[in-house]
């Protein structure tokens, strides 16, 4: 039974209300419905990326006949399993341009969810230890800068002053030569994301079907007709698939291949301890990325495991190493404790970068391949697909993401160019 | 970390070893003939597949020699493991990601 979409707004006013009221009179935050037999658009994946495409579509196209079908829960795959960094400072043009969109969007959207994202611009930092890192960070400064985004070089005494606790001694194994530094970057809250745009596409009447997962694409004289799931056949012209690192398991479903690999990404916290970092650091050559949270607990990521997988955990070793890169760079962590660790499947592309766009199949297309670095992307990438998926063209900032650039030769190799870390 | 049983040199550790793609991706025999879709197939289309997978690997840090593995994707489990050039075993048969 689908409950008329409500508007029901948080202030300081309702928090006041419910908060005399004993806080039992909160409404649910979004509905569970039955799926329809057939919608205008069916987003396959609820988590942050397919989440934003429905908002965007309801929002921005007025499109909202639309489900969003999601096989577990909310933003339970890599939307919740990512270390909540955000930057732009890509090297290539293309990537700058729908990078920088989703960053301008992330500023705005606690207003424009009338939900709290935490966003916290605190500064991105990517060291380099040895001369051609060097190089590489001013080339890219350069190039954001050129593209308007905000990006600087800091000298290793910066770093020192920007960051008091980390180690810039000359005698370390990887000493710190200098670094590049994106001040409007930062973190957000990853399953705030997904909720606030959660709750804004089922305001404005997006369904949200949970626990459903997809089992086969229905195709008829080469285009897209619906979806069979677990819940039945649903049907639509228009099926947009964001599954990231299942994103090849759904092409298999509707007979083609991608050239997306899927593996391992770790990450982890530490216990929580007194604010000691107010910023990200970022590590390529030594391999590592750091932040502290809200709560107090270090967030660590690095690289993708060794080898392909879907088994959302990964190898004890990869965890050493960078835990190693951590302690080099931050010897006063070395008796620190991690709490929790975590696995989730990324989609890898050759190039580094996603795919954004059409398939062999009419009427269906992907937005996948964001690898090791999607959460930054979340608003963009779904106000480009919603605009994708609503027109049946991309917009200009998707355009260069195609599936096609793999035979026509127009890569975008953002490979160490936007650093190896996401 | 997995187990890999190295054909040459035994059960060792996975860091030993580097993963080196999906098995059995032969290069074309009559390059300059080729149109560029199916130069993308060769070089980029791969199957990805959750499930069975046949994969090379290398040796690194031991006799430094490749092999294939047929390994779970979805469960990380080592069915067996074959010398390069031999065809997977019977029973494990190279399928498109259906």
């Amino acid at each position: 039974m689908a409950s008329a979409p409500r508007m029901s707004k948080y202030s300081i006013f309702s928090l006041v209300r419910n908060a005399l009221a004993y806080h039992e009179g909160w409404e649910q935050v979004w509905r569970s419905p039955e799926p329809k037999p057939e919608y205008d658009v069916i987003i396959v994946g609820g988590g942050g990326h397919g989440l934003a495409t429905a908002f965007y579509l309801a929002k921005e196209h007025g499109i909202t006949n639309v489900a969003v079908i999601e096989k577990g829960w909310l933003g339970g795959g890599n939307t919740g399993r990512n270390t909540t960094i955000i930057r732009s400072n890509y090297l290539w043009d293309e990537s700058a341009g729908i990078y920088e969109k989703s960053l301008q969007l992330y500023e705005g959207l606690s207003q424009e969810l009338n939900f709290n994202i935490m966003l916290s611009q605190r500064g991105v930092l990517n060291l380099a230890h040895n001369l051609h890192d060097m190089r590489e960070l001013e080339r890219r400064v350069n190039a954001n800068r050129l593209n308007g985004i905000d990006s600087e070089i800091l000298s290793t005494a910066e770093i020192q002053d920007f960051i008091p606790i980390i180690n810039t001694s000359p005698k370390s194994r990887y000493p710190i030569l200098g670094g590049s530094l994106q001040r409007r970057g930062g973190t957000a809250r990853h399953d705030a994301i997904a909720w606030g745009f959660a709750r804004g596409a089922d305001q404005r009447g997006v369904d949200i079907i949970q626990q459903c997962e997809v089992t086969g694409i229905r195709q008829s004289r080469g285009k897209v007709t619906g979806v069979e799931t677990t819940k039945g056949l649903i049907k639509a012209k228009t099926v947009g698939v964001v599954v990231a690192g299942h994103s090849s398991v759904l092409a298999g479903m509707a007979g083609f291949r991608l050239t997306v690999n899927s593996y391992p990404l770790q990450a982890l916290v530490s216990e929580p301890i007194k604010p000691v970092l107010d910023t990200v650091v970022m590590s390529n050559a030594v391999h590592v990325y750091v932040s502290q949270s809200d709560k107090g607990e270090l967030v660590i990521g690095a690289g993708i495991d060794g080898c392909h997988g879907y088994t959302q955990r990964g190898s004890l070793h990869v965890i050493e190493g960078q835990l190693g890169a951590l302690c080099e760079l931050f010897p006063i962590f070395s008796r620190l404790r991690m709490m929790r660790q975590w696995g989730g499947i990324v989609d890898t592309c050759p190039d580094a970068s996603p795919i954004i766009g059409k398939t062999p199949v009419g009427g269906l297309y992907f937005n996948c391949g964001w690898g090791t670095g999607g959460f930054k992307a979340t608003p963009g990438s779904g106000w480009a697909f919603a605009h994708t998926l609503a027109n049946g063209e991309p917009h200009p900032l998707n355009a260069p993401f195609t599936l096609d650039r793999f035979t026509t030769g127009k890569l975008i190799d953002e490979h160490g160019a936007a650093a190896v870390a996401h | 970390m997995l187990l890999i049983p190295c054909p040459f040199c035994g059960e060792r550790e996975e860091s030993e070893f580097h993963q080196g793609g999906e098995a059995h991706i032969e290069r074309p025999k009559n390059p300059d003939k080729l149109s560029d879709a199916e130069w993308a197939d060769y070089l980029f289309l791969r199957d990805n597949k959750k499930g069975l997978y046949l994969e090379r690997w290398v040796h690194r840090h031991g006799c430094r020699r490749w092999f294939n593995v047929a390994r779970d994707t979805a469960t990380n489990e080592i069915k067996t493991v074959y010398k390069m050039g031999a065809k997977p075993p019977r029973g494990l048969t190279k399928g498109r990601a259906k």
